[in-house]
This record gives C-alpha cells, sequence and structure tokens, in this order.
C-alpha cells in the first residue's frame, strides 16, 4: 500500500508545487464572457488582459510577473462558484478580481471567505459590501448611490413624484429594491413600480399606464441592455411630457447609439469616465480616465464603457495593495486593501476602512444629461 | 380612449412581431411533425447579420439580401448536416437535434459578430403615426404587413405550385407522396430553407423595434412558438392569430391589470384554449393540415 499512498501524495501535491515553483502572481477572475450578460463580462475580460499585459511589460509587481486566470461563468451564477472553488483549490491564485453580475459575485464569496482569499467583485449590489465582510471589496458604485444620486436630482428640480419602470433581472430588481428603501430619506413618493420581461420588445402599456397617474413627476427606469434603450423610445414615441431617468447600467456609448434622438435629454448618473474631456484640467481623476480610454481604444478599437472601468479599477487595486504588501500575500494584500487611500481610480478616488469596503461616496457620481446626442455634465 | 387605443396599438405591435416569429414554426411542422426550435435563431441571423453588415459600410438593402442569403443556407445546412442523418429518429430527437443547433449558431453568432445589442433603421422615414390621440410605430405597421403579406405568399405558393402542392402531399400522407415520386427528404429540406427566409425576413423587419443581439432568438422563439400553438401549428393563418391574441392579451394585462403578471396573464388564455381545443384555435384534423 506504501509505494501507492506515496504516489496519490505526490500527485495531490504536484500542482502546489508547481505554482510555488514558478515565479509569478497568479490572479483568479470569473467573468460573464458568454451568456446574456456578456455584453458586459466582454470589455470586463479585455481591460484585465491589457492591463494585465501594460504592468508585465513595465516590470510586474514587486519584480514578479502577474498571470490572471479567467473563466467564463456563461452568466450562470452557479458555474461562478465552481469556478471559484477550482481557482482556490485547483490553481491556488492569491487573490480574485471578477464576478459581473451582482449574482454572480455573492455565490462566490463564501468560496473565497472560507479560503481567506481577496476578493474584489465588479459588481454594482450594495448586498456584497454592506455588511462588510473581511475578505471582499468592491469598486463600482453600488445602485442604493444610484437611486441617492437621481432622487436628490429630483428632489433639487422639485419633481418629488415619481414612478419606477423596470426590467426583471437581478441588477433591475436590486436597483427598485434600494430605491424603495432610501425614497423616504429624500422626500421622494414612489407612486408606481411597472416591470417589463426581459425581451419585451414594446413598453408603451406601461408607460401609457404610468402617464395616467395624476401629480407623477418624472419617470425612472432600472434595467441594463436593450431594455433601457426601448422603454426611451416608447417614451418619446407616446410623449411621455415628464423627464425620464435611467440608471447607471444604461450609462453605456452604445445606449446612446440605439436609443437615438429618443434619449434627448435624459438623465441618468454616470461615472466621470463618459465625460473625461469635459472635465477641468484640475480634476484629479482626468489623468487616470484619459489613460483608461486611450489604452482600450487603442487595443480593442470600441468606445469604452462603464463596466470595463469596473475591471480596470479592480486590478489595479488589488496591484496596488501588493505593491504597498511588499508581496502577494492574501493576508497581507487583503490588510492593504482595506489601508488603500486616496486611490484615483476611474469609478472615483478610493478611500478604504475597515468599516467601508466601497471607498467612493455619491461625489464619485456625476448626474449626466443627453444632449445632443452625447452625455454633458449637470452637476 | 386614448389610452385605450395607444394599449391596443402596443399589443398590435408586440403581436405582429409575435406571429412574425411564429410563421416560421408552421412549415417545419406541418411538414415533419418537428418543432424546429433553431426558428428564433433564423430570426436572430437576419438581424444580426444585417445589423453588422450595415455597421461595416453596407447599405440596408444589400445587407438584407446577404443576410437572407446566409440565413437560408444556414438552414439548409442545419437540415443537410443535422436534421436529414436523423431522419429515421423519432420527432422528439430530431426537436432535441434543433435544440442543440440553436445553442451552436448561437454560439458562433457571439464569436463572429460580438456581443452588443444592435438596431437598423426603420423602414419609413416618419418613425411615429399619430392616430386618434394615440401614437404608433410605422414600423409596427410594416411587421404586421410583412406578415400578412408573407402568410399570403406562402399560402399561394403552397395552393398554385408544384413544389406547394408536394409539400402538402408530404405533410398529408408520406407514405403515399413517396410513392407518388415526392422526395420526402427534398421536401423536408426545402421546407428548412423556406423557415430559414420566412425567420429571416422577420429579423430584419422587427429588428427597428425590438434591437437585437446574438441571443435575441431563444426568447423571441419561446413566445413565437405559443403564438404557433395557441393559433394552430398546421394552419397557415394560425400564427398570426396567435401572435396577435398574445401580443393584445400581454398589453391589456400590463396595461389594466399588472405589468408583473402580465405574461402569466397571457399564459393562462394559451393554456386554457388549449385546454379545450389541443390543436390550436385554428388548427384542423391530421389529414387537412397546411
Amino acid at each position: 500500500m506504501k509505494p501507492i499512498r506515496a504516489l496519490v501524495c505526490a500527485v495531490l501535491m504536484a500542482p502546489g508545487l508547481a505554482t510555488a515553483a514558478r515565479s509569478e502572481i497568479l490572479i483568479g477572475s470569473v467573468l460573464s464572457t458568454t451568456g446574456p450578460a456578456s455584453f458586459l463580462g466582454e470589455p470586463e475580460k479585455q481591460t484585465l488582459e491589457v492591463y494585465a499585459k501594460r504592468i508585465n511589460d513595465a516590470g510586474g509587481v514587486n519584480g514578479e510577473k502577474i498571470r490572471l486566470i479567467i473563466y467564463d461563468d456563461g452568466s450562470d451564477a452557479s458555474n461562478s462558484r465552481t469556478f471559484a472553488t477550482r481557482l482556490v483549490e485547483q490553481d491556488q491564485v492569491v487573490a480574485v478580481v471578477g464576478g459581473t453580475g451582482t449574482g454572480n459575485s455573492l455565490a462566490m464569496i463564501p468560496v473565497f471567505e472560507e479560503a481567506g482569499i481577496p476578493f474584489v467583485s465588479l459588481s454594482g449590489g450594495v448586498d456584497i459590501i454592506d455588511p462588510v465582510r473581511k475578505w471582499v471589496f468592491k469598486p463600482p458604485h453600488t445602485d442604493r448611490m444610484a437611486c441617492a444620486k437621481i432622487f436628490t436630482d429630483l428632489k433639487q428640480r422639485g419633481l418629488t413624484n415619481a414612478a419606477f419602470i423596470a426590467g426583471q433581472g437581478g441588477y433591475a430588481k436590486s436597483m427598485v429594491t434600494q430605491c424603495r428603501s432610501v425614497a423616504g430619506q429624500y422626500g421622494i413618493k414612489i407612486l408606481a413600480e411597472e416591470s417589463y420581461g426581459p425581451r419585451d420588445s414594446d413598453m408603451t402599456a406601461q408607460l401609457t399606464r404610468i402617464k395616467a397617474l395624476p401629480g407623477l413627476k418624472a419617470v425612472i427606469n432600472a434595467d441594463i441592455g436593450q431594455g433601457p434603450a426601448i422603454v426611451t423610445r416608447n417614451a418619446a414615441q407616446i410623449n411621455l411630457g415628464m423627464p425620464l431617468y435611467q440608471s447607471h447600467g444604461a450609462a453605456t456609448q452604445g445606449y446612446l447609439e440605439l436609443a437615438g434622438p429618443a434619449a434627448e435629454g435624459v438623465r441618468l448618473p454616470g461615472p466621470s469616465l463618459l465625460v473625461a474631456e469635459q472635465l477641468p484640467d484640475s480634476d484629479p481623476q482626468k489623468k487616470v480616465l484619459l489613460d483608461y480610454t486611450a489604452v482600450i481604444e487603442k487595443a480593442t478599437g470600441k468606445p469604452v464603457g462603464t463596466f470595463g472601468g469596473y475591471a480596470h479599477d479592480g486590478l489595479l487595486l488589488l496591484v496596488d495593495a501588493m505593491k504597498r504588501a511588499g508581496s502577494a500575500d492574501p493576508a497581507k494584500v487583503r490588510d492593504q486593501l482595506e489601508k488603500t487611500k486616496g486611490y484615483v481610480a476611474t469609478v472615483g478616488i478610493i478611500t478604504m476602512s475597515p468599516t467601508d469596503h466601497l471607498g467612493i461616496d455619491l461625489s464619485a457620481f456625476r448626474m449626466l444629461e443627453v444632449k445632443r446626442g452625447k452625455w454633458a455634465v449637470v452637476d | 380612449m386614448a389610452t385605450a387605443l395607444q394599449i391596443l396599438f402596443s399589443g398590435l405591435t408586440v403581436g405582429a412581431i409575435y406571429a412574425l416569429v411564429a410563421i416560421g414554426f408552421t412549415l417545419v411542422y406541418s411538414s415533419s411533425e418537428v418543432v424546429n426550435f433553431a426558428q428564433g435563431e433564423f430570426v436572430m441571423l437576419g438581424g444580426m447579420i444585417s445589423a453588422t453588415a450595415v455597421a461595416a459600410g453596407l447599405a440596408p438593402l444589400p445587407a438584407a439580401s446577404l443576410a437572407i442569403v446566409a440565413t437560408v443556407v444556414t438552414g439548409i445546412l442545419l437540415y443537410g448536416l443535422a436534421v436529414a442523418p436523423a431522419r429515421d429518429a423519432s420527432p422528439i430527437v430530431v426537436i432535441i437535434i434543433t435544440i442543440g443547433a440553436s445553442i451552436f449558431i448561437r454560439g458562433l453568432a457571439s464569436v463572429g459578430m460580438g456581443k452588443e445589442f444592435h438596431t437598423l433603421p426603420p423602414l419609413l422615414a416618419t418613425p411615429t403615426l399619430d392616430l386618434g390621440g394615440a401614437s404608433v410605430q410605422t414600423q409596427g405597421l410594416v411587421v404586421m404587413a410583412g406578415s400578412v403579406a408573407i402568410v399570403l405568399t406562402l399560402w399561394l405558393f403552397l395552393r398554385m405550385t408544384k413544389l406547394g402542392r408536394g409539400i402538402r402531399a408530404t405533410a398529408a400522407n408520406r407514405l403515399a407522396a413517396q410513392l407518388a415520386g415526392i422526395n420526402p427528404r427534398v421536401i423536408v429540406g426545402l421546407t428548412f430553407a423556406i423557415s430559414a427566409l420566412i425567420g429571416a425576413l422577420g429579423g430584419i423587419l422587427i429588428t427597428p423595434i425590438t434591437l437585437t443581439s446574438f441571443d435575441v432568438g431563444t426568447l423571441l422563439a419561446v413566445k413565437g412558438f405559443a403564438a404557433a400553438v395557441l393559433g394552430g401549428l398546421t394552419h397557415p393563418a394560425g400564427p398570426v392569430l396567435g401572435g396577435l391574441m398574445i401580443g393584445l392579451l400581454e398589453a391589456v394585462g400590463a396595461g389594466y391589470i399588472s405589468s408583473q403578471y402580465k405574461d402569466v396573464f397571457a399564459f393562462v388564455v394559451l393554456l386554457g384554449v388549449l385546454f379545450l381545443r389541443p390543436q390550436g384555435i385554428l388548427g384542423g384534423r391530421a389529414v387537412e393540415r397546411v
């Protein structure tokens, strides 16, 4: 029996030895690069790959090269969890950056919490960092912040009666729940919540119903994908007659193209990335934003989007923490992530603390309005 | 009144889209008792190839022609490579093959044409029309006219041409048709090609309203299939009736009852009708199909 046991041991230990022998820092990632969320996961993957190469070309991290291991979960949260386990047990990564959808991130969190590996999530849902979890951080703006930003703007314009029209996906549902919970704090009354299916092609029936509500002043659409563009077109078609707000999920060049002239006057809370060129030169973020835009547009030939920006921030936050820690040891990197202070990213200026693993506040969002087919800063 | 009219138009627009997707199901089903679940992929290919070609600088008309030709070729390949080799298998096996093929086509499209959403310009210059205080998208009217034109052409083709009569003969009795000198493999292959043609046309017409991406086919196919079953899978006008009914039910449900449950509302009616008439509203007995 003994030789067999030794052999088994050797086989089991081999991957671990192989990993240790290489002087590489293994960073894992699980993204939705196929399936319904792939239009979000794809730019994230491109960004990670482009920036990993840039980091290595510039000499790596602490003298070691980084190597990305990226898995595709097909937009399915149960796959995310399987790949998370594989990253931990088989690939033995030291840190993970990824999780396209909120559901995908939430499914992976227990795996990384148990293994003690820092996880920088790229999803929007506030549930990822509230309550604070020891090993979990995230740069993206939360849906609750988007609600707060929209409600602040509504209040300033005196439009305190609003209605929601939302998709049925996780992003839309989470945003509506968050908005409902903070509406009172901003003195906003939500008069109606309408919804539509994932591939519905006409929302005029819902919008007509909303339009008929007495005293309604504004309509908010929470969704990602093609839904916001169709809602925007339908609102113009039936002449809604009141301001339409979108969420940051619509903050993409694609939305402007798909919605066309109907988007004129639509407002949404968006990241500075979309309006980088319009920022004053004194803005501390401007350089980072323009650099990222130039790098990605050169590498992919496509315009930058919010979601690719999240991946940029996630990877660079990790690398920054590794540099400050002077090593890639998971526990040390986690401690340094938590001490991140004044880090200039595409989402805003990030300052983490033991009670705040998001690190940005409402000032990271800008209220944008579509003017002549382009994003313009309102405040 | 204007509200009611607006909701009616919404229902008719959506219904016309479902109808256009649904028409494609009937032909293959009639001649071979197979529900071709790759039908939604034909719709996707029509819209996606056109949109990609337009984005690459082609004018809309050549782009649409290219999309139609490419989709018909895909339909013939689907039959020749995947369905024909399994001709001795039961319809359920062939249905599963078409599901597999649809996943394959979707994967290829996502790799070849990207994962972003696309759109096409509407056919008419005026995007919306004002009718009695309500507003309707002109493209919705185009889709409705397109569905009617396709159904009429299909009907004439099946009644008036030799090939059409061959399809009907195969649908009525495959063995007898074979004895009369009709090659059922050619006929079924032809129905796949025509279904692909109808799907591609539909995809091009609906894209200005629905927008398109590589995964648009699946859910459209589900709704289109429901519409075809409701109206009757074996009657050429069945899908149009079924599509318009489901579209109207959804719009009335969303506009007057609750948008959360609009799909439930439509499917309850679907189940009720099928309980009373399993062959669909217009569906006839087996011998009379097509």
